[in-house]
């Protein structure tokens, strides 16, 4: 059972009780479980990431605080109230589909007011907030068309103010962003965080893209086999992984195997110095914190752990670029450093044994390991 | 790519065909109602738009084309209203019966149409099943008449045989609708009946239009029906077509008739389609 970090609330604006608080909730499908035991709780105004890989129940989770799916067990309340018992058209929640699921016949402005006529509001409230959403938005140009004539990225926007403008308590979105290319993408996930701040909504956002993840979330919740493995910021998530799994998965990683004597890691030929309890451990090192020195500074300073090793693989990344070096013990690690032209012979190397993080091993071995 | 010969090889044969089976009866057609039939019953090949004011002039043609479609209406309106809730359950709510539920709307058409009109023959005749159970049951004390040998009696019958002809299109519109615009409808507000008269009933739209269009035209062409059911007061524009055709020897008249008939069905048709593509969104 993964622990989970307690949510770290990053705004003032959270009350005593969660916007959204889910309660072990486990779902199957058939024989196959999707999700096993959930507990998550969304704060006032927070940008909450489900991340996870393909298969990992992010979708499924998302779609049972929707009412698209109902859940096996467990609970989900809405400040304090049942919320899992309500068809999904008597919730609190709007979600952007991850194909946006515009309706056809409708043109973008009808699209907009959908949720506003089906509730009955008068007439002249609905032009108001369909045009001040459109205005949101910036596609008030579009307000006559059909779906079918406007781009991707700006039936993207139309999904958001179809949700939007129902004023809802949470927004869903299920990879709203995965069908865009590239460049409008890292623009998507910009605007997208800013229009969050800007109407202050709690935003559950599915991803299977950590940088993405990354870039817009206050918190992340990673889901792994339909179990969380880590709820935190990511920054912490980053920095303080729990578990390999979620070193491997968020970012790159060197995970280093050693035993604990006295006092002092073993790790291969490398050794250091911690406060951990005897046995058998596991460290993520991030290659950006192993640092290429010069051959003069190779002391015994007990802050640093140093070594040797050649240079077997040099990737290219544009501002960085990823060694892969081979140590004098024979094992290979990742190094992230600046790009320099000429690289060659043995290379000193040395990291702060603080940034030597130890991490649980994964329940289950990763199928796919990533790193 | 392909060579001229390949190309002709593929192309020609249905070029002959329909030219042969098609235009060239069609042709004659078109001709035959513009020629007149002698007193001593020989074709008059000599242009004349008689038929055609005989067509206006005597009221049992217009009347009998008036019922056909009147009745042919009321066949569109009972199948679509039977079949778009046979459709909407099949889509829907069958689940994993979807197909087996499928094949038994489409067993009916193996069945020969002759063979289902006569079924209603013997259900609906005064010494049929139904009037021997209503009176069984003493409901009614003599046959009811008006069962058989009626307009009563077409309507039935074309429904039954139509019905699968209006649930297909309207199923296959239905299966074309992607569920997620279903649960963005529940999403944003509305009740499941919101959501079937604001998103999945106008998207099914272009087959309710193509299912409504073959029941129509089907049965307005029909005459098995109406020869073996209908009685006098239940025939239709097929009816007389055949007659004059067949015993009065008026194949001019016939053909003009038929040829009224064609340009109809041919312009609903068009329409159908016009439509169908107005309310078709990929």
């Amino acid at each position: 059972m993964a622990t989970t970090t307690e949510p770290v609330v990053t705004s003032a604006k959270a009350g005593l009780q969660p916007l959204l608080a889910i309660r072990n909730v486990a779902k199957s499908f058939g024989r196959n479980p999707v999700l096993r035991d959930i507990s998550l709780q969304i704060a006032e105004g927070e940008f909450l990431t489900i991340l996870g890989e393909s298969g990992s129940g992010k979708t499924t989770l998302l779609r049972i605080i929707a009412g698209f799916e109902s859940a096996d067990s467990g609970e989900i309340l809405m400040e304090g109230e049942r919320l899992d018992v309500l068809p999904p058209y008597r919730r609190r929640v709007n979600t952007v589909f991850q194909n946006y699921a515009l309706f056809p016949h409708l043109t973008v402005e009808e699209n907009v007011g959908y949720g506003l006529r089906v509730t009955k509001l008068p007439k002249t409230e609905i032009a108001d907030r369909v045009t001040e959403a459109l205005a949101m938005v910036k596609m008030t140009a579009f307000a006559k068309s059909k779906p079918a004539k406007i781009s991707g990225g700006q039936q993207q926007r139309i999904a958001l103010a179809r949700a939007l403008v129902n004023r809802p308590r949470l927004l869903l979105l299920d990879e709203p962003l995965s069908a865009l290319d590239a460049n409008l993408r890292r623009q998507m996930q910009v605007e997208l965080k800013s229009l969050q701040r800007e109407v202050g909504i709690s935003f559950v956002f599915v991803t299977h893209d950590q940088e993405e993840a990354m870039v817009m979330s206050d918190r992340i919740a990673l889901l792994r086999m339909g179990e969380l493995e880590q709820v935190a910021s990511p920054r912490e998530i980053y920095s303080h992984p729990a578990t390999a799994y979620t070193a491997q998965f968020i970012g790159h990683t060197n995970l280093l195997r050693g035993e604990i004597k006295s006092g002092i890691v073993h790790c291969n030929s490398l050794s250091w110095r911690v406060g951990l309890p005897e046995g058998p451990a596991l460290f993520s090192l991030r290659p950006e914190n192993i640092r290429i020195v010069p051959p003069a500074t190779d002391n015994a300073d007990v802050n640093v752990v140093t070594f040797h090793g050649k240079i077997r693989h040099q990737a290219f990344h544009g501002a960085t670029e990823l060694l892969q070096v081979v140590c004098d013990d024979g094992h290979t690690l990742s190094v992230r450093t600046a790009t320099r032209e000429q690289r060659q012979g043995d290379l000193h190397l040395e990291f702060s044994p603080m940034d030597a993080v130890p991490v649980r091993e994964s329940a289950i071995s990763t199928s796919g390991e990533r790193g | 790519m392909f060579s001229r010969a390949y190309r002709a090889a593929i192309t020609l044969p249905p070029l002959i065909w329909v030219v042969l089976f098609l235009l060239i009866p069609y042709g004659l057609l078109f001709c035959y109602s513009f020629w007149s039939v002698s007193p001593s019953q020989t074709i008059v090949h000599s242009w004349t738009l008689d038929n055609y004011r005989e067509l206006f002039r005597v009221n049992v043609y217009l009347q009998t084309l008036v019922r056909s479609m009147w009745i042919a209406a009321r066949v569109m309106t009972f199948s679509l209203l039977l079949g778009y809730p046979l459709a909407y359950f099949l889509s829907f709510y069958a689940g994993p019966r979807k197909d087996l539920f499928y094949q038994l709307v489409i067993i009916p058409l193996w069945v020969s149409y002759l063979v289902r009109a006569y079924a209603w023959k013997t259900i609906l005749g005064s010494d049929g099943v139904l009037n021997t159970l209503l009176q069984y049951v003493h409901l009614t004390k003599h046959p009811l008449e008006f069962l058989l040998y009626s307009p009563f009696a077409v309507v039935l019958t074309l429904t039954h045989i139509y019905t699968p002809f209006t649930v297909l299109p309207i199923y296959a519109a239905l299966e074309h609708i992607p569920r997620n615009l279903v649960e963005a409808s529940h999403d944003l507000g509305a009740s499941p009946l919101q959501t079937f008269w604001r998103v999945i009933f106008p998207l099914s739209i272009p087959g309710v239009l193509a299912g409504a269009t073959f029941a129509f035209v089907l049965s307005l062409g029909d005459f098995l029906a109406p020869l073996l059911l209908g009685g006098p007061s239940g025939i239709m524009i097929s009816n007389i077509v055949v007659s004059l055709f067949g015993a009065a020897y008026n194949w001019p008249l016939g053909a003009a008739i038929s040829l009224c008939m064609l340009i109809l069905v041919v312009s609903l048709l068009f329409l159908s389609e016009k439509l169908e593509k107005k309310w078709s969104f990929r």
